[in-house]
């Protein structure tokens, strides 16, 4: 009975919201054949406690992997302790996000195990005797479906493409122990570096605001950010050029270049929609643009399109959402 | 110091890409082509260390057809010292045949450094130096923003959702690169003059079978946009209607 592995992404002692998501999926691809989900979690003592929240998404089995120096995340750590726990047998799929961290992890995992790997996946399912998935190429302008015929099969799933579901089994948990002495790790973290606290990240905000260069200086983020806040769970966004200019840093920066987002709602503010910034948003639910230019391309691809200068009309939406959701 | 830069030849993103008559994968007939974007920062960076170290030797090294050479000739121009060319009749969309070809080629090369861009512009996939990484059995540092090395260690930002970590690695390590980190320079003439006679290697690799294939592309169907509902603040409040009643999201 071939098991589906999920690796359950950690951070700073939490579950992320991706892990839910692996293990979600990884129950849709254990579910045709009868077999069990297995979710590994690697963290400082502790993380053990968090079984129960994967159990409830559909894990049989939590592989709970404790350790005083995993409280800092370790890749190689992680990509030996998941292959290590593969090649003892029984699994036909590996789950991953394509999260920073499991972008890192899944192609290490694969190389170990020495098969390809499905990367960035939209949508998966099992065909004949391997996997069918939906990945998009060439700056997102094209959706291609590939056949991976490798067992195991090591995919890493898009943020966002599986929705977290509950799907109440055991999460009966099992520790395993590290297959590397943490201390042996050859690639050290030296600093952490915080992102902005407050904000939902960019992968996973359900609404996104955006700004470029029509905004006109630095300073006029402020109203990007206000109305984000007004949103209150939304996510702040850049094109390339604002990040070039050093406006916002580049972990910001939404496009071919930079981060790719599919929010159930993308604002953008004086981004006129090069190519380069369409590459990363193009499959958001819902675009509303604001502009000043009629003529910009960012229009074609709205769903609903203001024109008019960013500094007038944001402060105004911004006041409309703060009443929307005040109504609620 | 011996840096090896891995780089892929990909069509200008810009293009309108057509589909091929067997509908598997993009027609690349008659578009133009450049160094995948994220190749050509590491390129920079590797000619950036070298110079600034004012000793060692920049290698690149190009996997496919023989039209991959166009972009090996381009990172000679940039002042890559030579150049080697794995060829084949195909980029295939397996990552792990690519790697495993990359890493028999580097593993004897006494490199103290291996450079990836941190994707493929075209695949979009991100996987290949990881692999080689791992097939090498040498350190790895993913989409780095920053990369500093001395007395045989590297120092990287590597950038994450939200935030970074430094990290420190020994030498030799394999790393990716992210944007951010520099612009790659143009070719001068004095450049291109002199790449063409910097040593161009080409020799034939025999890729293992491949375990993942297109079957099908598609063009994603155009989004409906394209509705102006107005001019200005006055527009806001049937725009706040719309998300509510037809949108739903707000």
């Amino acid at each position: 009975m071939p098991n589906v592995l999920a690796f359950a992404e950690t951070r700073g002692g939490e579950l992320r919201k991706v892990a839910l998501e692996s293990v979600t999926a990884a129950r849709k691809l254990a579910d045709g054949q009868g077999g069990e989900v297995h979710a590994m979690a690697l963290g400082a003592p502790g993380i053990g406690a968090k079984a129960d929240q994967l159990g409830r998404h559909g894990a049989d089995v939590v592989l709970v992997v404790e350790h005083p120096a995993l409280a800092q995340h370790s890749a190689e750590v992680a990509a030996a302790t998941v292959a290590a726990r593969v090649k003892q047998g029984g699994y036909d799929a590996v789950i991953f996000s394509a999260s920073a961290q499991g972008k890192d992890l899944a192609p290490r995992v694969a190389a170990k195990l020495g098969v390809p790997m499905g990367s960035d996946v939209l949508a998966f399912q099992r065909s004949g005797g391997g996997i069918e998935i939906k990945h998009s190429g060439y700056a997102s302008k094209v959706i291609h479906t590939l056949m991976l015929t490798a067992s195991p099969a090591v995919l890493s799933m898009r943020p966002g493409a599986v929705a977290p579901a509950e799907n109440p089994r055991s999460g009966r948990v099992e520790a395993v122990q590290p297959a590397m002495d943490p201390g042996s790790a050859k690639v050290v973290v030296k600093e952490t570096v915080p992102g902005r606290v407050g904000r939902p990240d960019l992968g996973e905000a359900p609404v996104v605001v955006s700004g470029g260069r029509g905004l006109r200086a630095a300073e006029n983020f402020r109203l990007v950010e206000e109305l984000a806040d007004a949103f209150g769970n939304a996510a702040v966004g850049c094109t390339r050029a604002v990040a070039d200019d050093g406006w916002r840093p580049q972990s910001d920066q939404i496009g071919q270049t930079g981060r790719t987002v599919s929010p159930q709602l993308y604002i953008a503010v004086g981004i006129s929609g090069a190519i380069q910034h369409l590459a990363g948003m193009r499959t958001a639910k819902t675009i509303v643009a604001v502009n000043r230019d009629k003529e910009a391309p960012i229009f074609k691809v709205a769903d609903y399109g203001i024109v008019g200068d960013a500094l007038e009309v944001v402060p105004a939406l911004t006041a409309a959402v703060r009443d929307a959701k005040k109504g609620h | 110091m011996k840096i090896a830069v891995c780089i892929k030849r990909v069509p200008d993103m810009e293009s309108r890409f057509r589909i091929t008559g067997d509908g598997k994968t993009v027609d690349e007939t008659g578009l133009k082509f450049d160094m995948s974007d994220f190749d050509g920062y590491a390129v920079e960076v590797a000619l950036q260390m070298t110079e600034k170290l004012a000793q060692g030797e920049v290698i690149v090294v190009s996997l496919g057809p023989d039209a991959v050479q166009e972009a090996l000739r381009k990172a000679l121009s940039m002042g890559a010292a030579r150049a080697i060319h794995l060829k084949t009749d195909r980029v295939p969309a397996d990552g792990f045949a690519i790697a495993t070809a990359l890493a028999a080629e580097l593993r004897s090369g006494g490199y103290d450094l291996i450079m990836f861009g941190k994707h493929a512009m075209d695949s979009m996939n991100g996987v290949v130096g990881p692999m080689t990484a791992e097939l090498l059995g040498l350190p790895n540092v993913n989409s780095v923003s920053k990369l500093e090395v001395a007395g045989g260690r590297g120092t990287a930002r590597r950038e994450l959702e939200g935030g970074a970590e430094i990290l420190e690695f020994p030498l030799p390590a394999v790393v990716s690169i992210d944007e951010g980190i520099a612009r790659p320079r143009y070719p001068s003439l004095k450049g291109i003059m002199a790449a063409k006679k910097k040593p161009l290697e080409s020799k034939p690799v025999q890729l293992i079978a491949p375990r993942l294939e297109a079957t099908r592309t598609e063009l994603p169907p155009d989004r409906q946009g394209g509705r102006i509902i107005g001019e200005g603040a006055a527009a806001v409040p049937e725009l706040i209607r719309l998300l509510q009643t037809e949108a739903k999201v707000l």
